[in-house]
Formats: structure tokens, C-alpha cells, sequence
């Protein structure tokens, strides 16, 4: 198991260090990083001091060394909008897209799951039919769309919640938080349902293709040859063995869902991250684009590494010959 | 030899596996409606500069006076009726959305083309020679999928800038892995028997195996992947457009049209915005119900 | 001996997309308490669906359409559901083909077996688990305290059947449904669990169905035999009988293609032709195309009538009794 563990740290830094290289040389190769990351309303003394801070009359690869040198002391550059760091900008929104893609991860897990069971076990009825056409919806609709209808229904023609922003917060560990006021919560709704849809129905189709699979294997039989009740035929032989790949993709998705909280924060005015990467596409301010994308692969890649341990516990024939191996 | 010459050599037997194939898809009225659907907005955003009551983007066509008028009313200057209404520049929606599923169409089947001809070729490659190579392009595969299409495609453009050209070589860059992973994963099955062991040792061009002999057990795979990536490649355009990052406002396609009447939906203006979304969510679900009952009707496992 | 089961007039049916398809048809037979029936055909034959008929466990688009089944009296078509819930894994219990694929790969071999004691038992998980011990045991199981905490991909085939039977021996089952349970084995194995699984249920006084497609398995193991061919049984009786005299030309024909020891060298008979389609069926005998003694007046479906003493053939042209064998 620790040697499993220590192979897959390894990838993930690796992964981790190609993505670097990538931003580096989108950097610093593709456009002049003069201009990406130095304030166009610079002076020529900052230009100046600037270009000697981060090297940028030196060759290459020294400019990656102190590209990287200054990543890892988490100096990703200075935000022309703000003037201050860019990764504190970044890091003071992280907690909002945080709750924002964990809220709405539960959401589409706690209802997608359930629905795809029962869509896989009754395939040919009416419920089954009508959660796969909804699902095909909630697939086909961008989400952009999505919550531009929501925000029209439910702020515009009925008034029920806010159109935008994210209201009052609650600060629990140091951190804000939304959901445990109901100024907060009503805010967090919209937003939350719009990000978890199209996830609802990947983990929907996920989830009835597997139990329809799972359902024509032996042990299911087995399972009700024993005389088990029917719900602990579904409960536990069918959902552990769909779990094993739901959690891959769940896991997975989390990683997807803080970037598509792009443009559920861009839609619903979230102050998280990705509405602040929007923001600063849109003003050229480079080094929080830059900063952001780092954050976000570190993020990804650190998800992804989760999962895979996870897996691993959940599945014992996994477990076994990767321990071996 | 027979009395009829131009009788094709091989006709399909009553039982091929295409007819087989196109029989249990019609089985589904739905998936039947969806192709019928998406083959009529193909047609109508092909048609779209004959049929299109104005041509949106020729200013001199433009009324200011008609700006912003909803669905229905008739022009001040000329006698057109603005079916869906104008936005706020007085431009008939209509022919807005034509023109913009047209271009929306259009990203999405040239980088669909080229996507799945370096997928392709990637996928065979790897398959064909194995070994390293097969394992560090898988490597890379594995490393682009596992970052979200949407955080990739918008950081290129965020470096590139707007620009047809360049959302088509974003949405290339984000599609190519899925169909290199599909076609090395079906090719590498065939790769295994012996025929093309043989063929290798009649020293036939590497090339003929990989494309002859290979390809073809791909393409069924290719097809169900190709329908689901083309719905998601116009909704990522779309979703691009509309972040701010996509297609220049010269040439707006459906995703663009619907943020330009964004401002506009919670003042109750609600066509501007509404119908290019309408017209962008019929294709998109077109495409996936056709791209479900392939999958279906492709998939062994699940024949009965 | 008293009766224990009672199948009457069974059919099953699979409702298709390119048709209905009797995978049972007509099927009766009856089977005492400890008694052991050998339930014989190719794949197709419908042997297998008779065997998940009685326990109700025919998937979808599949279901029992007809007749009745008489479990100690009561009717499992009627009952259903609810009175097969409370009969499967206590009274009638079943064994699969392929123990690789009737453990659950993700739980472990105790919760398995837990599982079916708590089921129809009330007892605590430690009662549960000392007769889940005590029934590894009896498998030729050792250190079974072990053994229970192990993922079933930890075992060999041979042992996941073991512990497959063990999980079926649990309540002491008056009957045991064995759907082909040593086709996926070794050949030493298989000769292992045939002679265990024998001695078991002869101890525990457990009646069997063992369905299988190879002759040479239960002539050794069965009180009786059945035959199967197209959904109907063909021909049934003693198995020393069958297997000598056999009446139907097509356990006839099955008896003839077992290799034998003393016939070293010469060529084995094969039956012509292939098991029919279940949806395209001829008329009248099923057999019919493929039987060398078919005529015209096989053209009506024969009934199946007794033929000796606990005995009965379907066929119109069934061999007598002092026919020798043909070796072609």
C-alpha cells in the first residue's frame, strides 16, 4: 500500500510538473512575457525592475528555474488590477467556489445515485424512461443556459431566491460559509442546483448503466437465491459494486466542478475563483489567470490522487495487486 | 459470368450488420425524431444566407428604429414581420440564429473533422507499434483527461485571444485524446490476432496494416464517441462565446447571441436571449438522443 | 420415501424482441426427499430455466406462464414472491455454474454467509458467524475463522464452489438446485465436490437437481434421470436403465458420443444437425430433423408415455429393450 502510495505522489507531481512546463512555455515562449506579466501601464524603471526579478534576460531554462523557484514560495506574480499577489487574491475566493462545488457535488450525488439505481433496475418503466429523458435534458442543456432559465423563474417570474451574489456568510473554522443562514443558503441555491445538473445526469446514466449490468452477474442471483431481501440485494450487493466506478467519476467530477463553477459563478455573480478568472481574462490581468491555473491543477491533480486511493479501499481486487505489484 | 454486368459485385445481404444496425435504430421513435430534427437544422443552417429573411450582419440592412421589438411586429421602415423580434440594434433574431447556428455548426464539424483525424492517427499509432511509444501517448492522454475540457479550452483562448480559428484549435486541442484513447483501445484488440502478425511478416507497409486492417474495427466505437463529442463541442463553444472568450462579436454564433441578450432577459426582454438558446439546446439534444440509441444499438454487451 | 416436489405441466416463456420463446414447455416430474435427479440436455435445452423456475428467479423479459409447481404442497407459481422469499436459501437452495461469478467480488466471504443465516435465522452475527465457521468445515474448509475474512478472488475455483455449496448448506435445504456447478473446474476437482456434494446430501438427507450436459457427471451420481431437448422432457427414468437401455434416439444419440475406455479406437457418434432455435421450432416431434428413425408420423408431436417401470419416452419409434447399441 505505501509503495502504491508513493508511486502515485510521484505521477501526481509529475502531472503536476508537465502542466507547469506548459503554463511556462504558454508564458513565457507563446507571448512576450513582458507583456503577460508586466502591468501595461508600467513605467520603464518597473518594466526594467521587473524583467530583472524574474529573470527575464536570462536563458530559458533559468528563467523556468526561477519560474518554478518562485511558484514554489507561492509567488505566482503580482495582480495588475489589485496590486497585490495574485495567489492571495485567488486564495481569498477559493472558499466560496469551495462550498460552492461541494454543496452541489452532494446535490447530484445524493439524487443522481438513487435515480440511476432505479432507472437500471427498472429499465423499461415509465419512472425509468422518464429519469434517462431527463437525464438526456440535463445533459443537453449548457449550463450557462441552464442557469440563465433558473435565474428567470425562479428570481425574475417568481421572485423566490436571488438572481445573484452570494448573501450573508457564517464563519466556521475561519472560513465563510453560506448555507447555515438562510440569507446565505437562498443565495447558494440557484447557483448550486445550476452546477450540480449536468453532473446529476452523468452520475444518473452512470450510475443505471452499471446497475444494469450488475444486475445480469451471477452473485445478483446468487445474492437472491439465498433468500436476501430485495432491498438488501440492491443496497449492498448492487450499490457496492456500482460505487466502485460512481466514485472514480465522482471524484473526478469534483476536480471538473470547480472549473465549470466558471460559469455557474460567471452567470449567478458567485465571488468565487473562477468569476474572478472571468474578470481578469477579461481586464488582461495575467498574473491571476496564471495563478489560477496553477492553483486549479494543483487542486485537480490532488483530487485525482484522492480518488485513487479511495478506489483502491473500495475495491479489494484493486487493492491486492497493486499491493503486490 | 452472369447477363447483367452492372450488377454490383456484392450486394448487402438482407442481414448485414448496417442494415441490421439501421433497423433496431428506426425500432426507437424518439432517436428516429431526434436524426430527423437534427438533419432539418443542418439543412436550415446550410440554407441559412438564401433563406434568412435579412442577412443579420450587413449594416446597412439594420433599423435602428426596429431595435429591441418583440416577436411579431412589424418594421417602421420596411414591411418584414420580425417573427422572433429584433435585439437591440434592430436585427431580425431570426436571421440571427440561422446565421449563428451556422457558425456554431460549422466550429463544431471542422474541429470534430480534425479532432478525429489526430485522435485517429494518434490512436493507431500507439495500437500498431505498442511498447513505449503506446505507453507514453497514452501518458499524455491520460494526463489531458483528467484536466476539465472548459478550464483547458478557456486558458488557451485566454493566451490566443478571440477568433474562429482559434476556438476551433481549442476545442482540436480538447477533443483529440477521446478519440485517440477510443481508437487505440478498439484497435489494440485487433492488433492481438495473428492476421496481422502475418501481415507484418509479408512485410506489407506499415501504413496499408494500420489503416486497412485495423481501422475499421474502430469505427463503430468512433461513431457513438464522435455523437456525444460533437453535442459537447458546440455546447463548450457556446459556453466560450458566452464567457467572452470565443468567437469575435463579427461573428456571433448561437452561444454569443445568447449573452448579447443576457442583459436583456431580466428586463423582461426575454426573446433576445431566449430563442438563439431554444434553437442551441433542440440541436444539442437532437444529437444526443441520436448519439443514445447508437450507443444502444452499438454496444454488444447489452444486446439481448 | 415421501414426495418433496412436484412439477406439473411447467412452462416458462422469454418474451423477445423477435418473438416469444418457450424455453420450458410442458415440463412434469416429480422428486422425492433425498432423492437425486439428474436434469440432462444440451444448452438451449431449457434445463436450466426449469431448474430458476422452481425458484422463481427468471429474469426479465422471462417469466413462468403455466402449470404448477408443488413445493411439500405448496404452490411456488401461486405463492410467488413472497412465499419463495421465505423457501429460497432455506429450504430450496441453489448452486451456479461459475463460481467466479456467484461470490460478490466486493464483500467479503463472512458477510456473505452472514447474510443468509441472518436471513432466515434469527440469530446474533456471532451465532451467524460460528455456523458459517462450523459450514466451511464441512466443505473440506480449513482454518475457516480465516478463510471467512478473505475477498472471494483470494480463492482457487475449486474452493469458491466449496464455499458456494457451504453457503447453500447452511439451513440444510430440503432440496438443492445444482445449475451445472463442476462444468467450470478441473477434472480432479470436479470428481472432489461430485463425491462431496453426494456425501452431503445423502447425510443431511437433501434432495438434488443436477442439471449438467455431460452424461458421464451424473450417471454416476443420479437416482434418476431426465432428459431435455427443446423445452420438453424426452425421456426420463432410472439412471442404470437410461444409461443401458436408452429408448430415445436422442439419448441414444447423447449416450454414443461419451468416449468410453473399453471402445478405444473406435469413432465416437455424433448427433447431426443443431439444437433448433427456440423461436423457429418445427412442427410436430422437435426432434424430428435430426433422427435417423424419423418418418411421417413424426409429424405430430408424441406425447410422453410410460414405457417400463418408472419409465417414459417421448417418440413414436422409441428403441426396444433388446436393441443393441449401433456403433457407427
Amino acid at each position: 500500500m505505501i509503495v502504491y502510495l508513493v508511486r502515485r505522489v510521484g505521477q501526481s507531481l509529475l502531472a503536476v510538473m508537465a502542466m507547469a512546463v506548459l503554463v511556462f512555455i504558454g508564458v513565457y515562449f507563446i507571448g512576450n512575457p513582458v507583456d503577460v506579466l508586466i502591468n501595461p501601464e508600467a513605467t520603464q524603471a518597473d518594466i526594467l525592475a521587473t524583467t530583472e526579478r524574474l529573470g527575464l534576460d536570462k536563458p530559458l531554462w533559468q528563467q523556468f528555474g526561477i519560474f518554478l523557484g518562485n511558484a514554489l514560495q507561492g509567488d505566482l506574480g503580482t495582480s495588475f488590477v489589485y496590486g497585490r499577489p495574485a495567489l492571495d487574491i485567488i486564495l481569498e475566493r477559493l472558499p466560496a467556489t469551495m462550498e460552492l462545488a461541494l454543496v452541489a457535488l452532494f446535490l447530484s450525488v445524493a439524487i443522481g445515485i438513487p435515480l440511476g439505481v432505479w432507472a437500471g433496475l427498472r429499465p423499461e418503466s415509465i419512472a425509468g424512461r422518464t429519469i434517462m429523458g431527463g437525464s438526456i435534458l440535463g445533459f443537453s442543456l449548457p449550463n450557462f443556459w441552464q442557469g440563465m432559465l433558473l435565474i428567470l423563474v425562479f428570481a425574475v417570474l417568481l421572485g423566490w431566491l436571488p438572481a445573484g451574489g452570494r448573501g450573508a456568510t457564517t464563519e466556521v473554522l475561519g472560513l465563510q460559509v453560506s448555507f447555515l443562514t438562510w440569507d446565505g443558503l437562498s443565495h447558494l441555491i440557484l447557483p448550486a442546483v445550476n452546477l450540480a445538473l449536468f453532473k446529476m445526469s452523468l452520475i444518473i446514466r452512470l450510475a443505471r448503466a452499471n446497475t444494469r449490468e450488475v444486475c445480469l452477474q451471477d452473485y445478483v442471483k446468487f445474492a437472491r437465491a439465498k433468500g436476501l431481501s430485495p432491498r438488501r440485494v440492491v443496497l449492498v450487493h448492487i450499490l457496492k459494486n456500482i460505487m466502485i466506478p460512481v466514485v472514480t467519476i465522482i471524484g473526478l467530477e469534483l476536480g471538473s466542478m470547480v472549473a465549470f463553477a466558471i460559469v455557474t459563478e460567471t452567470v449567478f455573480a458567485w465571488p468565487g475563483m473562477g468569476k474572478l478568472l472571468i474578470d481578469s481574462i477579461n481586464l488582461l490581468d495575467r498574473p491571476v489567470i496564471v495563478a489560477y491555473l496553477m492553483l486549479t491543477v494543483l487542486i485537480i491533480v490532488g483530487i485525482n490522487l484522492l480518488v485513487d486511493v479511495i478506489y483502491s479501499l473500495l475495491d479489494p481486487r484493486i487493492r491486492l495487486s497493486e499491493m503486490k505489484g | 459470368m452472369t447477363t447483367h454486368p452492372a450488377a454490383p459485385p456484392r450486394a448487402a445481404p438482407v442481414d448485414s450488420p448496417t442494415r441490421r444496425i439501421i433497423a433496431q435504430f428506426m425500432e426507437d421513435r424518439v432517436a428516429v425524431l431526434g436524426l430527423i430534427l437534427f438533419i432539418c437544422i443542418a439543412i436550415l443552417a446550410l440554407m441559412a444566407p438564401w433563406i434568412a429573411p435579412q442577412n443579420p450582419y450587413d449594416l446597412s440592412q439594420l433599423n435602428i428604429m426596429d431595435g429591441a421589438l418583440p416577436p411579431g411586429e412589424v418594421s417602421f421602415g420596411t414591411d418584414m414581420t420580425y417573427m422572433l423580434g429584433t435585439d437591440q440594434q434592430g436585427r431580425d433574431m431570426l436571421s440571427a440564429i440561422l446565421y449563428g447556428l451556422r457558425i456554431s455548426l460549422m466550429v463544431a464539424g471542422v474541429s470534430l473533422l480534425l479532432a478525429i483525424t489526430v485522435g485517429t492517427i494518434v490512436g493507431v499509432t500507439a495500437a500498431y507499434f505498442g511498447g513505449r511509444l503506446d505507453s507514453f501517448i497514452m501518458r499524455v492522454v491520460d494526463l489531458q483527461l483528467s484536466f476539465p475540457a472548459i478550464l483547458i479550452a478557456l486558458i488557451l483562448l485566454a493566451l490566443l485571444g478571440r477568433g474562429v480559428d482559434k476556438v476551433i484549435l481549442a476545442l482540436v486541442i480538447v477533443q483529440w485524446a477521446y478519440y485517440a484513447r477510443t481508437v487505440r483501445s478498439s484497435a489494440i484488440v485487433e492488433r492481438r490476432k495473428d492476421y496481422v502478425d502475418a501481415a507484418r511478416c509479408l512485410a506489407l507497409p506499415h501504413r496499408r496494416i494500420m489503416f486497412r486492417h485495423l481501422l475499421p474495427n474502430c469505427v463503430p466505437p468512433l461513431i457513438v464517441v464522435a455523437t456525444v463529442q460533437i453535442a459537447q463541442a458546440i455546447a463548450l463553444e457556446a459556453t466560450l462565446s458566452f464567457l467572452g472568450v470565443g468567437v469575435p462579436i463579427t461573428e456571433p454564433s448561437l452561444g454569443l447571441l445568447i449573452a448579447n441578450g443576457y442583459d436583456y432577459l431580466l428586463s423582461g426582454r426575454y426573446w433576445i436571449s431566449l430563442f438563439p438558446g431554444i434553437a442551441l439546446v433542440l440541436t444539442i439534444i437532437a444529437i444526443n438522443v441520436v448519439g443514445d440509441r447508437l450507443r444502444d444499438v452499438l454496444n454488444p454487451r447489452l444486446q439481448k | 420415501m415421501s414426495q418433496l416436489l412436484d412439477v406439473r405441466d411447467l412452462q416458462t416463456q422469454f418474451f423477445t424482441r423477435d418473438g416469444v420463446a418457450t424455453a420450458v414447455d410442458g415440463v412434469s416430474f416429480t422428486l422425492n426427499r433425498g432423492e437425486i435427479l439428474g436434469l440432462v440436455g444440451e444448452s438451449g435445452s431449457g434445463k436450466s430455466v426449469t431448474g430458476f423456475s422452481i425458484l422463481g428467479l427468471v429474469d426479465p423479459p422471462g417469466r413462468v406462464t403455466g402449470g404448477q409447481i408443488l413445493f411439500d404442497g405448496d404452490d411456488l407459481v401461486r405463492g410467488g414472491e413472497p412465499l419463495l422469499r421465505g423457501l429460497r436459501g432455506k429450504r430450496i437452495a441453489m448452486i451456479f455454474q461459475d463460481p467466479m461469478m456467484t461470490l460478490n467480488p466486493v464483500l467479503r466471504i463472512d458477510t456473505q454467509m452472514i447474510e443468509t443465516v441472518q436471513a432466515h435465522a434469527p440469530v446474533s452475527r456471532a451465532e451467524a458467524r460460528a455456523r458459517a465457521e462450523e459450514a466451511l468445515v464441512r466443505v473440506g474448509i480449513s482454518s475457516p475463522a480465516e478463510r471467512l475474512k478473505s475477498y472471494p478472488h483470494q480463492f482457487s475455483g475449486g474452493m469458491r464452489q466449496r464455499v458456494a455449496i457451504a453457503i447453500a448448506l447452511l439451513h440444510k435445504p430440503d432440496l438443492i438446485i445444482a445449475d451445472e456447478p463442476t462444468t467450470a473446474l478441473d477434472v480432479t476437482i470436479q470428481a472432489q465436490i461430485l463425491s462431496e456434494v453426494q456425501a452431503l446430501c445423502s447425510q443431511s438427507g437433501t434432495a438434488l437437481i443436477w442439471i449438467t450436459h455431460d452424461l458421464a457427471v451424473v450417471s454416476g451420481l443420479a437416482d434418476r434421470l431426465a432428459v431435455m431437448y427443446a423445452g420438453r422432457i424426452i425421456e426420463e427414468g432410472p439412471t442404470a436403465e437410461v444409461i443401458a437401455r436408452p429408448r430415445h434416439p436422442y439419448t441414444r444419440g447423447l449416450i454414443d458420443s461419451v468416449p468410453q475406455g473399453k471402445r478405444h479406437g473406435a469413432r465416437l457418434a455424433q448427433i447431426p444437425g443443431m439444437t433448433p432455435s427456440l423461436l423457429n421450432l418445427p412442427e410436430g416431434c422437435k426432434f424430428a430433423p435430426r433422427c435417423p428413425r424419423a418418418d411421417a408420423a413424426c409429424a405430430v408431436e408424441p406425447r410422453l408415455d410410460p414405457s417400463g417401470p418408472g419409465r417414459a419416452v417421448r417418440c413414436h419409434h422409441p428403441h426396444g429393450d433388446s436393441e443393441t447399441r449401433v456403433l457407427s
